[in-house]
């Protein structure tokens, strides 16, 4: 697949006009008045919003927006003051973040989270959901474990195939760099079998050669049946993948649609530029064209 | 000099029911830092915890030796949790400084005269190993055993041949749950515990798991030291506890063996130089006297902790490449 191909989009998400809190035909997310303060500053207060299942969603905003607190609202990892969320018709209020995970629901860190002075191939496996060798009596003895430990790891080699980081399985993830690391984080999330994936920024301090691949893994997530929702900055990542994006600013969501139509609605024109609203937002992050560039050289 | 008798006392450093119960208490330290990244300096509160309640079920409650024992290790194991339950939520440092509080809180309960008739005060225990029927259980009889340095009479036997089945054990618990999966997460919790989090792993049930593991096996330590010598609130100060961690650290702390080996060569450094220092003041070497120069080796194991967490982080036995990752 190459760069220039522009991925299947998913059509036909929405019922009504595409509005902040609009409805959505298959939801997989459904936020209800979720708010969080930290002191005096509200960082998070959505009033309504729904996830489309089966398509990439694109979360994005500016710095200080709100988007990656309510990733943690959304995952248990901070708990809001308000409000009330459900996941495939769940609900997710006050269960912690593990069990969110376990119920398929997974994500990755702005920050990327290697187990440094594990292997990859350690990471990999870690990932593995409803290990019997995880309980403490039963890793005592290797014959309650052993067979399906090796299951998991032709899983996790097929994986790492994949993201092509098998030459490199039996290094400490730590040896690793910046965009590989990024790549074994979604890869060892992917090991939980997830039905929705949470990826926050996954493009930040990746170089460009990694970024087409990484996109390409992030496309193959939707064809694999998964939704995802991301947060990104890069402008040019958001129009190629997303099916549908939410805008927030500060807290709010602010605007909602496809990616071609809501980019151009002045209040996400309002809410990244302010005054310097003839500036392509593209020239800003764009990383695409300057590997198609080189490219054609 | 008196070179025999110094090479002689160095040497037996080497098998000493000290030596083991170091090596017990370093393997729980080993659980709790190295495997799990729970820095715990209290780990003397968990062999006081462990020895008093073998002592006193015997002494107060009049019950055998291993029952004693058992509730012993029950007492380290809720010593865990009431320290866990708190802490365990919060970042790592903070389970630090819990953790030392809490030692030196059970030291200063065991030294109360409030309580003198169960735990003695500063007197501490004694009596409750023939009380409780332990040097009765001896199946070896009486004599000398073993030669040259590693001379034993059938008690001190006992205590060792005691001391290293459960050190054994505890070595084999500690490999058999590192292999495997429940290692796995546990490794993963030391790195990043909301990344352990974000993939479905209860984690706090993991980290309360290591502690009590780790707790135990700190119990079981103040047991066998508990067997052969007296239970005093004087050993269980806050300086064995930094011992352990010297022993810990010069072995490696992520490993099986490296906690066993450390409290050896700690022990055998420490029969050295209390009997070398002193020697080197009476011949005028050292501008100190008899005295001062024993008490010269503690200064030594400071600077010692501090050149090995400086320079060989990893301890000898830990994995080169961990060392060119450190944070």
């Amino acid at each position: 697949m190459s760069s220039n191909e522009t991925p299947q989009k998913a059509t036909g998400l929405h019922v009504g006009t595409a509005e902040p809190g609009c409805k959505k035909t298959d939801p997989m997310l459904v936020i209800d008045h979720v708010k969080k303060s930290f002191g005096g500053l509200t960082a998070v207060d959505v009033e309504h919003l729904e996830i489309p299942k089966n398509a990439i969603t694109a979360l994005i905003g500016p710095n200080g927006a709100g988007k990656t607190t309510l990733f943690n609202l959304l995952t248990g990892f901070d708990t809001p003051d308000t409000g009330t969320w459900s996941f495939e018709g769940k609900s997710l209020s006050g269960v912690p973040s593990f069990k969110v995970a376990q119920m398929g629901q997974v994500r990755t860190f702005q920050l990327t989270k290697a187990l440094s002075l594990l292997t990859v191939l350690d990471n990999m496996k870690l990932g593995a959901k409803d290990q019997a060798g995880e309980g403490i009596f039963k890793s005592l003895f290797p014959r309650f474990w052993k067979k399906q430990d090796a299951e998991i790891e032709v899983k996790a080699m097929e994986l790492l195939k994949r993201f092509k980081l098998d030459t490199k399985k039996e290094d400490f993830a730590a040896s690793l760099s910046g965009g590989q690391r990024k790549l074994l984080e979604m890869a060892r999330a992917l090991m939980t079998d997830p039905v929705l994936v949470m990826l926050d920024e996954p493009m930040a301090g990746v170089n460009p050669a990694l970024t087409q691949s990484l996109l390409e893994h992030v496309l193959n997530l939707k064809n694999d049946g998964m939704t995802v929702l991301f947060v990104e900055h890069d402008m040019h990542m958001v129009r190629h993948i997303a099916d549908w994006v939410v805008v927030m600013a500060e807290g709010k969501v602010v605007a909602e649609g496809p990616p071609d139509t809501v980019m151009k609605e002045q209040a996400v024109i309002d809410a990244y530029l302010g005054a310097h609203q003839d500036t392509d937002l593209g020239v800003i992050t764009g990383r695409i064209d300057t590997i198609n560039e080189e490219e054609s050289k | 000099m008196d070179w025999g008798t110094i090479i002689n006392n160095t040497l037996a450093g080497l098998l000493t029911p000290t030596t083991i119960a170091f090596a017990l208490a370093a393997l729980g330290l080993a659980m709790h830092f190295g495997f799990a990244g729970l820095l715990n300096f209290g780990i003397a509160g968990f062999m006081a915890i462990g020895a008093y309640g073998y002592a006193i079920s015997v002494l107060t409650f009049g019950l055998p030796w291993w029952l004693g024992m058992i509730i012993g290790v029950l007492g380290s194991i809720a010593f865990a949790v009431l320290l866990g339950v708190p802490t365990l939520r919060l970042r790592g440092d903070y389970l630090a400084i819990v953790t030392i509080a809490a030692a030196e809180i059970a030291r200063l309960l065991f030294l109360t005269t409030a309580f003198t008739d169960v735990t003695g005060s500063a007197d501490g225990l004694f009596g409750y190993n023939s009380a409780g029927g332990f040097s009765s259980a001896n199946p070896f009889p009486p004599g000398s055993y073993g030669f040259g340095p590693w001379t034993y009479n059938s008690e001190t036997l006992w205590v060792l041949t005691f001391g290293l089945g459960v050190l054994a054990l505890c070595i084999w618990l500690l490999w058999a749950l590192m292999r495997s999966p429940w290692g796995r997460v546990i490794k993963g919790i030391r790195e990043d515990e909301d990344a352990v989090r974000a993939l479905g792993k209860n984690v706090f049930a993991y980290k309360m798991q290591a502690l009590i593991i780790g707790g135990v096996f700190g119990g079981l330590g103040g047991i066998v030291y508990a067997a052969f010598a007296n239970v005093s609130p004087g050993v269980y100060v806050t300086s064995i506890t930094f011992f352990i961690w010297t022993a810990l650290l010069l072995g490696g702390a992520a490993t099986i063996f490296g906690p066993v080996i450390g409290s050896v060569i700690f022990w055998v450094l420490q029969a050295f130089l209390s009997n070398i220092l002193p020697e080197l003041a009476i011949n005028g070497i050292l501008p100190v006297d008899g005295t001062q120069a024993a008490t010269l080796r503690f200064v030594l194991v400071g600077i010692g902790l501090m050149l090995l967490v400086i320079y060989r982080p990893q301890g000898i036995f830990g994995d080169k490449r961990e060392m060119t990752f450190v944070k």
